[in-house]
């Protein structure tokens, strides 16, 4: 480089280069003597300045803002593999009473926050119901016990133990009777405790029994196959499905193992052309025959005849022996049997009943049609109910009678949720030694001597076997919350082992599971069963068959013949357990309580269901308070809901309501109708008793999302057809609104003012297929859990300010025909269900328009449009003028229309710490005013995009869930990134986007992210109907 | 401003008045003690104003739960009175503005108390604006202010930030319009004034006024130039209230109709607002020679033409239901008129488009109990309108899963009733320590519309002359 010789100074110092310059040519301020000058003369220098002076501001500016930090400690030893902000999930087990679910938990440092479903569940194969999805926010009851409690007092674990141990001696030294009462045990190592326990104390004896029951069906397998168990069922195998009164989607015996094959019978694709045909009958409208195709009712009186009929109308063809019994006329009870007789071998009868004798006449009924060794494998059976209700019910004569010394309660709550609970209620003080497990003083709890808390299941080792074969492991996600001790460890120390359960399950493994793993080493087998959650040697094992024993048949007719009736003209009652609260052991769970029934969508209540034509025969009307008494028991007061589908002269009433003792959100909230329940046999029934209902004074308005029932004949909002019509035309049932312009007829969404918005990397979208949403609502309550969602409470329900972000729109069919009728007549008749309607459920959220009404209207642009599609609502900025909510076509949007969190007006779990402890810390919680919406899980999508960028590559497809899809027990839902052609989402959309693919109110041109696919139901297409069609298709 | 009029005009002034005696008619309650009437009024507004603000406050404090809105129907009474009272507030602009320019000599009787009655309903509409907000305290986002969040700014294709423009520009103009109008007459009365407190008050608001040749004709260009602007805004501003719900897609509110049957309900509600409070000030005042039948009568004929364009419109909405073929917006007026809210519609056409037609008759029309009693109803009616625009078409859009019904609480009915606290309690401080008709303006139509005209029309004044007239200092 050329050197030149050119040359700036800044002064005339510099240019002489003398030596004062010289001396000070480095330091700052060359022109001053010194810094000290500068800042006053001391000894300070200009950096030991600017340290005072940020020193000061930083000491002033923390004296200023002294936040309340509260307990917020940092970890001292770091957990390996335990990041703040990144959850970790661990394979466990769910199991309340006798229903089970495979799981994965989310934790968030050391608290678990979300439930998710377990893929590597044969079983439940990553699907959740509401209840599991809730259950973690039981862990976080703060009615909970904290500790053990003698009587009223509390109590420490060394003085209840010794308490305990010399009691129980004392006992088993005068040979008095031990039982250990319980809900159903899944676990086959929690039997080996109690059998440990009975080996120290011999005269223990085990009893399971239900609430609700299905020990009928446990019987008449005795009786027809010798085997007291409950087969397994393979619903996918099936193409004619008959339920004679089971709700095998929302309550019967295993909901969550059915749901998932059923729906794969009902799914259609462009490749899969062919469905089930469900007939359902039964009493009151249930989920699952909401999902029917054939509907027909019976009044419970008749439920044994239906059976009977059924079974003679198959056996006439395919020769089997006839049974005598009195026929009844059941609506599409004749085309049942003909389409079961040409599904023969893939044919599935099931029977709600706990008529054993019912029950027996389903068998043969199955036997006939083949469904031994392919529908069902009476060989593999299912455990998920086991409880022997005559056990229990001598039980509690002899507890009455005094011959009981000592009880143990656990998961069993019966002074509630048993027929004789009273009964029981009146004998417990006379036994010597009672000791319950339930983790708070409910109706059970509070009359024990003891009350040795166990705790939640999230807290728990412990495993399960649901089915034979089929292993699944339980372990805790956080320590002990209160003072609490497992149900086995309490047993084990009591019988003088060593209370440490956890080697226990280890060692029983080893022993029992071990041997079936086919080599390996016991550590590797057991962390691969913890990692897994499940254990399948099973897996994969044919179904068999098996030989129907005739001789049972005979017997079990006569039995039935005598039993029910033809015809009753009286009201009878049925009672039924909801799909939300069950049996009403979790029913201090404000998740659950405020999850709107599937049919009725009511909540926070029960009341008794009576149909239209019953209501107005009763001068009844929806609210009215009735008493519904049955002979010489107490009348319970209840409001009245107009089911449009029940059967005529019968009245409904939930079981799961009415707790006394459970705890702040469950008690008072509705009746207990346990009382109400009969037994006969020794077998609790549920339905088949008279009942008088009558109209006590008064109006208790029922807490419903819904109360519009129909759909308004809107087919921009509901489309659907019938199987036939979909074969011949994959676009049958599809609405698709055209215009006339001056180029000719064009579609609605052709003509736009709109630019669109660039979606360059991810375009997230969604399909839910109508056809498989079966409308159990596990996806609502896994949105709550995951988005924070609050809960409002019965008033605000019936205030319609529900603050769901996701809801399941149920419609009913109506019968009325506009067109004859002249609009305003027509529209007032569409008002009205069917009398026994056809159900359509619409799960309904943000559709994330592309054209969205709401971002339009804010005034402050706090609900703005992401490049990936996402209609996104910024809390922080909204102001809360609502335009947004109001010019929603999809109302959608949910207004915070008070301070939900720490108000003691909304005592849920948002106003205790302890309750706080379930919040996803990636939602914020929103703050009075604001609006807030479903969001596409777009904290989900933020940490997946961040996984993916972090490991330097694009996101997979399908990596990103929402919520609601993972909740899905069906897979109805399928989210994803509609930009990617490997995603789930692009290809059903490629295969249906000329067929059952639609935007609900496509005409207004909003061009939602979500898409349904048209419900298609297996029917014939009706007469009256077709003709309907085919005058419409003329007009156009 | 005094220009000929036609002699088979009728007279606007009667009684024979002098310009003394409007000086003296108009001043009397400005001057004297509070009259009884005035102080019981007075107390009911201020004790209704008491109670609505404590229900207003525990709106505020509490959330807006309080009221009975829903996730369906988001809106009901708070917008329903903010337009309801941004409409009445429409009378006063247009009486002094528009009818200024048409030269409609009997507006000099009216206009003062109109526009006063409007810049009070303006600020009741406002309260709402706030009240219905979730978050009030951030109301400054609504502006268009700059911030340190970077970029953010309002959007601008919001009707909500057009209505915060719209309305802050008109309530800016008229409450300027009103002032300007009122500086003469603040003047006359700080002549007039005993006591030195009222001397300053008034002399510092009379902005100097000393009526020499100069002022007078700054006055009247000002208040030419001032109607020039406000007449677009009567019209623009209910225009921009209609875009809330015409730029929607609601059915029922999503209709290119809204603009000038916005604009036609918003005068018809306003002046018959002015009839009712007119009506009450002439007796109480005794006003009556100015305020006279003939007024009244004109303000009854515009109330009929717009009552009836009101009429056509609400017909026209349900013959483009009908002949658009939306099944939707056919529903939504199906459902108004035969809905559950049935009775709120069947409220607003009786009493919006039947009753005004009564003043078809000229002794209806010429009736004060008649005009008064018709005028509460067109306003009950207007209300309703309202009402059934927002409520009903809401309450049942597209998803009938969503279809809920609405039911005020007692929070929807205090805090309306706050805003009558507050509109009556201004109204009536402004009635007491403000000249309520304009005199200098009725003294300019004395001379060619007084019914009697009195020899000498300058008269003498009856009371006593503290200090010498400011405008004539140049005489000394």
């Amino acid at each position: 480089m050329e050197n030149t010789s050119k040359r700036y100074w800044k002064g005339v110092e510099e240019l002489r280069n003398d030596a004062t310059f010289v001396k000070n040519a480095n330091s700052e301020f060359s022109n001053v003597n010194s810094a000290d000058d500068l800042l006053g003369g001391s000894n300070t220098q200009r950096r030991d300045f600017l340290k005072a002076m940020g020193f000061s501001i930083a000491a002033v500016s923390l004296a200023a803002c002294e936040a309340p930090v509260r307990k917020a400690i940092p970890y001292l030893n770091k957990p390996e593999f335990t990041f703040p902000s990144i959850s970790d999930y661990y394979a466990s087990t769910y199991v309340e009473g006798g229903d089970y679910a495979s799981i994965l938990v989310e934790t968030r440092e050391g608290r678990p926050i979300k439930i998710e479903g377990n893929p590597a569940s044969s079983i439940t194969k990553g699907g959740t119901t509401a209840r599991v999805q809730a259950s973690v926010l039981s862990l976080y009851d703060i009615d909970k016990l904290k500790g053990p409690k003698k009587g009223e007092a509390d109590a420490d674990w060394a003085t209840v133990d010794r308490e305990i141990i010399s009691q129980l001696n004392a006992v088993a030294g005068r040979n008095g009777a031990i039982r250990i009462v319980t809900s159903t045990v899944l676990s086959p190592s929690t039997k080996a405790v109690v059998a440990e326990f009975a080996a120290k104390y011999p005269t223990a004896q085990h009893i399971m029994y239900d609430a609700s029951s299905a020990f009928g069906i446990v019987q008449a397998n005795q009786a027809s196959f010798g085997k007291a168990v409950i087969p397994s069922y393979d619903f996918s195998k099936a193409k004619t499905i008959v339920s004679i009164g089971a709700d095998f989607l929302g309550t019967w015996v295993a909901p969550l193992e059915f749901a998932k094959p059923y729906a794969q019978t009902r799914k259609l694709s462009a490749t899969k052309k062919e469905m089930s045909r469900h007939y359902q009958f039964e009493t009151i409208l249930s989920m699952t025959g909401s999902n029917a195709d054939y509907r027909g009712t019976y009044k419970p009186s008749q439920e044994g005849l239906v059976a009977a009929a059924l079974y003679n109308k198959v056996a006439a063809k395919l020769g089997g022996s006839p049974i005598s019994a009195p026929a009844v006329d059941i609506r599409y009870l004749d085309k049942a049997a003909e389409d079961l007789i040409a599904a023969r071998g893939s044919a599935l009868v099931v029977a709600g009943s706990n008529d054993p004798n019912v029950q027996i006449v389903v068998n043969a009924l199955n036997s006939l049609l083949g469904s031994y060794g392919t529908t069902i494998d009476i060989n593999t059976p299912i455990n998920y109910r086991q409880g022997n209700d005559v056990q229990m019910n001598a039980f509690i004569d002899a507890a009455k009678a005094g011959q009981v010394q000592a009880v143990l309660f656990f998961g069993a709550n019966p002074v509630y949720d048993h027929p004789r609970g009273a009964e029981l209620a009146q004998a417990l003080p006379k036994v010597q030694l009672s000791v319950s497990f339930a983790d708070r003083a409910e109706e059970t709890a509070s009359l024990c001597k003891f009350i040795t808390p166990a705790p939640h299941f999230l807290e728990s080792w412990g495993d399960a076997e649901p089915k034979a074969g089929f292993y699944s492991l339980m372990q805790p996600t956080i320590t002990n919350i209160f003072k609490t001790r497992q149900f086995e460890s309490s047993l084990l120390t009591w019988a003088g082992k060593s209370g440490d359960f956890a080697a226990f399950l280890k060692g029983f493994w080893r022993t029992n599971m071990f041997p079936k793993a086919g080599g390996g080493s016991f550590e590797s087998f057991w962390v691969k069963a913890l990692n897994d959650g499940v254990f399948e040697p099973a897996k994969g094992v044919a179904a068999t068959g098996a030989s129907f024993n005739a001789a049972s048949l005979a017997s079990a007719a006569s039995a039935v013949a005598s039993r029910y009736k033809a015809a009753n003209d009286g009201i009878e009652l049925a009672i039924y357990e909801t799909v939300a609260l069950g049996t009403g052991s979790s029913a201090n769970n404000p998740w659950l309580q405020e999850l709107p029934d599937p049919v009725s969508k009511a909540c926070w209540d029960n009341y008794a269901a009576i149909s239209q034509r019953t209501a107005s025969e009763l001068g009844l009307e929806q609210g009215d308070l009735v008493n519904v008494t049955v002979d010489g028991k107490p009348a319970i007061e209840v409001p009245v809901l107009v089911q449009p589908g029940q059967a005529d002269k019968t009245v409904a009433v939930a079981i799961g309501y009415g707790r006394e003792k459970a705890g702040k959100a469950a008690n008072g909230v509705g009746k207990s109708v346990y009382p109400l329940v009969s037994v006969a046999n020794g077998y609790v029934v549920f339905a088949g008793v008279s009942a008088k209902v009558e109209k006590s004074s008064g109006k208790r308005e029922i807490a419903q999302t819904q109360t519009h029932d129909t759909v308004m004949g809107r087919h921009a909002v509901l489309q659907e057809s019938v199987l036939g019509e979909y074969k011949k035309n994959p676009k049958a049932g599809r609405h698709e609104p055209k215009v006339v312009t001056s180029e000719g007829v064009t579609d609605a969404t052709n003509i736009t003012l709109w630019h669109g918005y660039g979606k360059p990397n991810h375009s997230w979208g969604m399909v839910i297929d109508l056809n498989s949403c079966i409308g159990c609502g596990a996806c609502v309550v896994g949105c709550n859990a995951e988005n924070n969602i609050q809960v409002v409470g019965r008033d605000e329900v019936i205030m319609r300010r529900e603050m769901h972000w996701m809801r399941i729109d149920r419609y009913y069919s109506s019968d009325a025909d506009v067109e004859s009728m002249g609009m305003i007549a027509g529209f007032q008749a569409l008002e009205v269900a069917s009398e026994n309607p056809e159900v359509t459920f619409q799960p309904m959220l943000c559709q994330h328009c592309t054209n969205a009404p709401c971002e339009t209207v804010c005034p402050v642009l706090a609900t703005t449009h992401s490049t990936e599609g996402l209609n996104q609502m910024t809390y922080n900025r909204c102001v809360g003028t609502r335009y947004c909510a109001n010019n929603c076509p999809y109302k959608v949007r949910r207004f915070n229309w008070f301070k939900y969190f720490d108000n003691d007006n909304f005592d849920y779990h948002f106003n205790n710490d302890l309750g706080k402890m379930v919040i996803n810390p990636d939602v914020t919680v929103r703050s009075r005013g604001v609006i807030e919406k479903c969001s596409f899980c777009v904290q989900r999508i933020q940490e997946g995009k961040l996984t993916a960028k972090k490991e330097r590559r694009r996101l997979l497809p399908d990596e990103v869930q929402t919520a609601c899809a993972q909740a899905c027990p069906t897979d109805a839902i399928t989210f994803g990134d509609m930009n990617n052609p490997e995603s789930s989402i692009s290809k059903i959309l490629a295969s249906e986007e000329q067929g059952r693919a639609f935007h609900v109110l496509e005409e207004i041109n909003v061009r939602p992210q979500i898409s349904y696919l048209t419900k298609i139901r297996n029917k014939d297409a009706e007469p009256k109907k077709e003709a309907k069609e085919a005058k419409k298709e003329e007009h156009a | 401003m005094s220009h000929i009029t036609s002699p088979v005009r009728t007279p606007l002034v009667t009684g024979g008045k002098t310009y003394a005696d409007v000086t003296e008619d108009v001043s009397r309650q400005v001057e004297g003690r509070p009259t009884r009437e005035w102080t019981i009024a007075f107390t009911i507004s201020v004790i209704v104003l008491i109670y609505g603000a404590a229900c207003v406050f525990w709106t505020w404090w509490e959330g807006l739960g309080v009221w009975g809105l829903n996730k369906t129907v988001g809106w009901a009474w708070d917008i329903t009175n903010f337009v309801w009272w941004v409409g009445i507030g429409h009378a006063g602009t247009l009486i002094s503005a528009i009818l200024l320019l048409f030269r409609q000599k009997w507006r000099t009787a009216v206009n003062r108390a109109a526009e006063a009655m409007t810049i009070f309903a303006v600020i009741c509409a406002a309260s709402f604006i706030l009240m219905h907000m979730g978050r009030p305290w951030l109301a400054l986002w609504a502006l268009p202010l700059p911030n340190t969040f970077g970029s953010l700014w309002v959007n601008f294709k919001s009707p909500l930030v057009w209505d915060v423009f719209a309305i802050s520009t008109y309530f800016t103009v008229s409450l300027v319009f009103w002032y300007i109008g009122l500086v003469p007459d603040l003047a006359t009365i700080r002549d007039r004034a005993k006591s030195k407190v009222s001397r300053y008050i008034y002399g510092a608001f009379s902005l100097g006024w000393n009526g020499s040749a100069k002022t007078w004709a700054r006055y009247e260009y000002i208040s030419l130039i001032l109607a020039g602007l406000s007449t677009p805004l009567v019209l623009s501003v209910h225009t921009i209230v209609s875009f809330d719900f015409a730029t929607s897609v609601i059915p029922g509110w999503h209709t290119t109709i809204f603009p000038p049957y916005f604009v036609a309900g918003a005068i018809f509600s306003g002046f018959a607002m002015v009839q009712n409070l007119m009506l009450i000030i002439r007796v109480v005042f005794k006003l009556e020679d100015y305020i006279t039948f003939e007024h009244i009568e004109s303000m009854n004929k515009v109330i009929t033409l717009t009552g009836s364009i009101v009429g056509v419109a609400y017909l026209t909405e349900f013959f483009i239901a009908w002949y658009s073929g939306v099944e939707f917006e056919s529903y939504a007026f199906i459902n108004r008129a035969t809905g559950p809210y049935w009775w709120a519609y069947w409220a607003m056409m009786t009493c919006n488009v039947i009753s005004p037609q009564l003043f078809w008759s000229r002794a209806i029309r010429r009736s004060v109990v008649w005009t008064f009693v018709l005028s509460v109803v067109v306003n009950i009616g207007m209300w309703f309108e309202r009402f059934v625009i927002i409520v009903t078409s809401l309450h049942r859009d597209y998803l009938p899963s969503s279809w809920a019904m609405f039911h005020p609480t007692l929070f929807d009915i205090s805090d309306y009733i706050f805003s009558f606290g507050l509109f009556f309690t201004l109204f009536l401080l402004f009635s007491k320590f403000l000249p309520v008709v304009n005199m200098a303006e009725v003294k300019t139509v004395i001379k060619s519309s007084s019914e009697t005209l009195p020899k000498s029309v300058s008269g003498v004044a009856k009371g006593e002359r503290v200090t010498k007239p400011a405008f004539n200092k140049d005489a000394e």
